[in-house]
């Protein structure tokens, strides 16, 4: 076969197993929890989703700022008020649903974690995710994703590749009783184990997803065949590891094979089967590029109250704004006086409409609702490698930098905090202050010299954000290295043992979830420095030849976006 | 509202588990906190124990669940003098909560149709003498958190706004899960926590058979499996309100106090709560076992879950704190 005709079948064969997702689906939403389908738009995913309706429950759209009186429902304000009784309005999470939910990769943290609640409570919705990332670490919510059976990626599939095979069979009526044979759970926990995958959710959604396979083909029991299927589409998106040829790679504590069972233990009753077939099915499906570092999970960077240090129209604290007609939706809390200055004028009028009704007559329109405005300050923590390696002239650049930087934190009233780190140890050269004066005294004193304490820097400064935030400022680190980290964290000169420390620092200030800006400052981008950026998640800026300007543009660049 | 998970049938986790079954003994404890990956059945527990715990007595209709006439605050306008028997409420906070529902607030509904000022009770109210659960706890909105320190403090629930002036006893039991990936929790909220404890998913092949069998049962044959362990359900029950009498008879030896102050020195804990809910959990332990007297075997198996949460962090410590808890204490209890 030559190779565009291998592709061609591969991708055929990867279409036919979508279809076989959403027939299990279809067969059993709420036990499978649903689907999540990376794609951008497009023909190929205009296909999938015009089969949906297919799925025997009512379809709700849902986006990610959804309010939560759409989600839980609520009183209906206007026809309350038009009836004068309480009318309540159906959330969405009243009934079973199809939730879709379009641009799933920005799904905030506790949007997920509503939705997650929703699928835990076991009323038969289910959820399909529409992940629109581009970049691969834009990805839906791992708290979602891992709730869901099946991961369908439509990269490369054409709409060609997408025509319905025929004999996909109909679901059956649920209630059809499926047996699951007494090894089953053993195969299907002993496979997910030997591809890595932690979450227990993982093979019972398997087992799920055998039933329904079992059933809508008309048998009782679950066989091999449901099994293999069950587990190419639901292990191959969560796998960790290409697991070797035989038992022995599983990890010392997974070797124990010996369950407690009134077979035999030689693995090979009469039903089992050989477990190698399905290592090779799924393996056959693993997705490209497992092996070259995972994707990194997506942290709570979106989590926490605090707004990056801009304005946040709230309705909690702040500086009050004046009140704005709006709806009642749960969040807003209602500004009464302003509310009654508004239904004044019209009671004479309403009141020849209704001549009976008691109190005053209040129209949902008269509805007004606080606001109020809080900014949190921004603190740049910048994080500057003085190290002999750093070349002089560069220190002087990073120092341009960050004296261009002072002059628009002073207009964007942010405050700023120098940490400068050379030789065996990091220094806070700079307490966070708003004083141009001192910090350009400081700087101009900044030395160089020395090794490349990396993980002493960045453990200073995850200590400075922390101490900030609980001050009530938004911390940003801004990190300016050459990276040849050669010091590690006790002072001991050990490279290995500095970029160790390092990552796990970095790993700390992730899951701290401060925002960060990783500056290369070395002659050429060094990769081990945009990894370690991944690793802080913050974008990473190569500047070989960093002008003052130049960095202060990308330093304002990337705090804007943020 | 399907019936929860058994708590007997969840495999594993003892940790888990014995900090909750504390916690009933003892609701003194204060809460415990939850931490551990996706899909490691911190829910399920947590239901599950809604299900064990033993019934309480309340005046029927009291929105904060009074146990006596005489304790019904005013505004709630009872109108029966009967008392019930119902299970102890466990009240989930949803993530979206609004400070209004939490806490309360003028019940706009009847303000709107007939223009009368009444207090609409909150969470926080039905949560009175029961449990109150926050999934995802490291999410919660700082304002929310809080509402919840003040009140889990003073174990009164005060609302003064709108016009409304109102105070009702909010005594609960806090009980927090969360997975540390998605977020720290603030030191100030790790500390009201009196236990915490971490999950794993469990690493042996037959433990992890087990959990999607008996899940695969309570899925599909819901009823059998239910049967199945109820009996196992009720032994705890029972094990429970007998830990919950003898507690009071539970000595503690000066040699026992004195152990507990050089373990909360050794380790460095902040402020003497770590102190207190050691004793108070060690003294559950020995209620629980049907002990008299407290040994340093109960302290060595509850002081992970009472101090592991209260020690000052350390980014490098790739361990986790609990290990350094354990090292502490086998180099002061010998």
């Amino acid at each position: 076969m030559s190779a565009p005709a291998r592709d061609a079948a591969r991708k055929g064969e990867g279409a036919a197993l979508i279809w076989t997702a959403l027939a299990c689906l279809a067969q059993d939403p709420g036990g499978l929890g649903g689907m999540v389908i990376r794609a951008r738009t497009g023909p190929a995913r205009d296909a999938l989703l015009s089969a949906l309706p297919r799925l025997p429950l009512p379809i709700r759209k849902i986006h990610p700022t959804i309010s939560d009186d759409q989600l839980f429902g609520g009183i209906n304000i206007s026809a309350t008020l038009a009836a004068s009784q309480v009318i309540e309005n159906d959330g969405l999470f009243s009934h079973p649903r199809i939730i879709l939910a379009t641009m799933a990769e920005r799904i905030p943290t506790d949007l997920a974690a509503k939705l997650a609640q929703h699928l835990d409570a076991a009323i038969g919705s289910a959820l399909i995710l529409l992940d629109e990332g581009a970049e691969p670490d834009e990805r839906a919510p791992k708290a979602l994703t891992d709730r869901l059976a099946f991961h369908v990626d439509l990269d490369g599939l054409r709409i060609a590749d997408m025509t319905v095979p025929a004999g996909t069979p109909p679901p059956v009526p649920a209630g059809t009783d499926v047996k699951i044979p007494y090894k089953s759970p053993e195969i299907l926990v002993s496979l997910a184990a030997r591809f890595g995958i932690d979450s227990l959710r993982a093979p019972l959604l398997a087992l799920s997803c055998a039933r329904a396979h079992a059933a809508m083909n008309g048998r009782t029991k679950v066989t091999d065949d449901d099994l293999t299927t069950a587990a190419t589409l639901v292990y191959p998106s969560r796998a960790t590891r290409i697991p070797e040829d035989a038992a022995e790679d599983l990890p010392a504590p997974l070797q124990d094979q010996s369950v407690p069972d009134d077979a035999g233990n030689d693995g090979t009753t009469g039903e089992a089967i050989p477990a190698e077939m399905m290592v090779e099915a799924v393996k056959a499906l693993l997705p490209p590029g497992l092996l070259d570092g995972l994707v990194p999970a997506g942290t709570g960077r979106r989590s926490g109250g605090s707004g990056a240090g801009q304005k946040r129209k709230g309705n909690r604290r702040g500086r009050p704004l004046p009140s704005r007609s709006g709806r009642l939706d749960g969040r807003a809390r209602i500004d009464l006086v302003a509310t009654l200055r508004a239904a004044a004028p019209w009671q004479p009028l309403r009141r020849r409409t209704q001549p009976d009704a008691p109190g005053l007559l209040i129209r949902s329109s008269d509805i007004r609702l606080r606001r109020f405005e809080e900014t949190s300050d921004r603190l740049l923590i910048f994080t500057v490698d003085a190290s002999g390696s750093a070349a002089v002239s560069r220190l002087g650049e990073a120092k341009g930098a960050v004296e261009l930087l002072l002059g628009e934190a002073y207009a964007r009233r942010d405050h700023v905090a120098l940490i400068a780190f050379r030789g065996e140890e990091a220094d806070l050269l700079l307490p966070p202050t708003r004083s141009l004066v001192q910090t350009k005294r400081r700087l101009a004193a900044l030395p160089g010299g020395g090794g490349t304490p990396l993980a002493a820097g960045l453990k200073a400064a995850a200590e400075l954000s922390l101490l900030s935030r609980s001050k009530g400022l938004t911390p940003t680190v801004v990190l300016m290295t050459d990276g040849r980290a050669n010091i590690a964290l006790d002072g001991t000169p050990d490279r290995q043992r500095a970029a160790q420390d390092s990552e796990t620092l970095a790993t700390a200030l992730r899951l701290q979830s401060v925002p960060g800006l990783m500056i290369d400052m070395s002659n050429r981008p060094q990769p081990a420095l945009k990894s370690l950026a991944a690793t802080l998640g913050a974008p990473y800026l190569p500047l070989p030849r960093a002008d003052a300007a130049r960095v202060s543009a990308a330093v304002t660049g990337a705090l804007s976006e943020a | 509202m399907t019936a929860p998970f058994p708590f007997s049938a969840i495999v594993g986790q003892t940790d888990m588990k014995r900090a909750m079954v504390l916690t009933a003994i003892d609701p003194g404890i204060g809460g415990v906190l939850v931490f551990g990956d996706r899909g490691t059945g911190k829910s399920t527990a947590v239901r599950a124990l809604a299900a064990l715990l033993p019934p309480i007595e309340q005046v029927e209709g009291c929105p904060v669940n009074s146990a006596r006439v005489e304790d019904c605050p005013d505004w709630a306008e009872i109108g029966s003098k009967q008392v019930v028997s119902r299970p102890t409420p466990v009240i989930d906070l949803p993530l979206g909560a609004t400070e209004d529902r939490v806490v309360g607030a003028l019940d706009i509904e009847r303000a709107l149709t007939r223009g009368e000022k009444a207090f609409e009770p909150g969470l926080l109210a039905r949560a009175n003498r029961g449990y109150l659960y926050i999934d995802e706890v490291n999410l919660l909105e700082d304002h929310i958190v809080d509402l919840l320190l003040d009140v889990a403090q003073s174990g009164e629930n005060v609302v003064e706004r709108e016009g409304l002036s109102i105070r009702h006893p909010a005594r609960f039991v806090l009980v927090g899960s969360g997975n540390p990936e998605e977020g720290e929790l603030r030191p100030q909220l790790l500390d009201r926590f009196g236990l915490s404890v971490e999950v794993r998913s469990p690493t042996d092949i037959g433990q992890r058979i087990e959990v999607i069998r008996r899940r695969d049962s309570y899925e599909n044959t819901r009823d059998a499996f239910l049967t199945r362990w109820q009996a196992e359900d009720a032994k705890t029950r029972d094990r429970i309100l007998a830990a919950r009498q003898a507690l009071t008879e539970v000595r503690t030896p000066k040699t026992i106090l004195r152990d507990c102050a050089e373990l909360c020195v050794a380790l460095g804990s902040d402020g003497l709560r770590g102190e207190l809910t050691l004793l108070r959990t060690a003294r559950a332990l020995a209620a629980w076992e049907g002990r008299k007297t407290v040994t340093r075997k109960h302290l060595r198996s509850v002081a992970p879950m009472a101090l592991s949460h209260r020690l000052r962090r350390d980014p490098l410590d790739e361990a986790g704190s609990g290990t350094r808890v354990t090292r502490t204490v086998e180099s002061v209890l010998g």
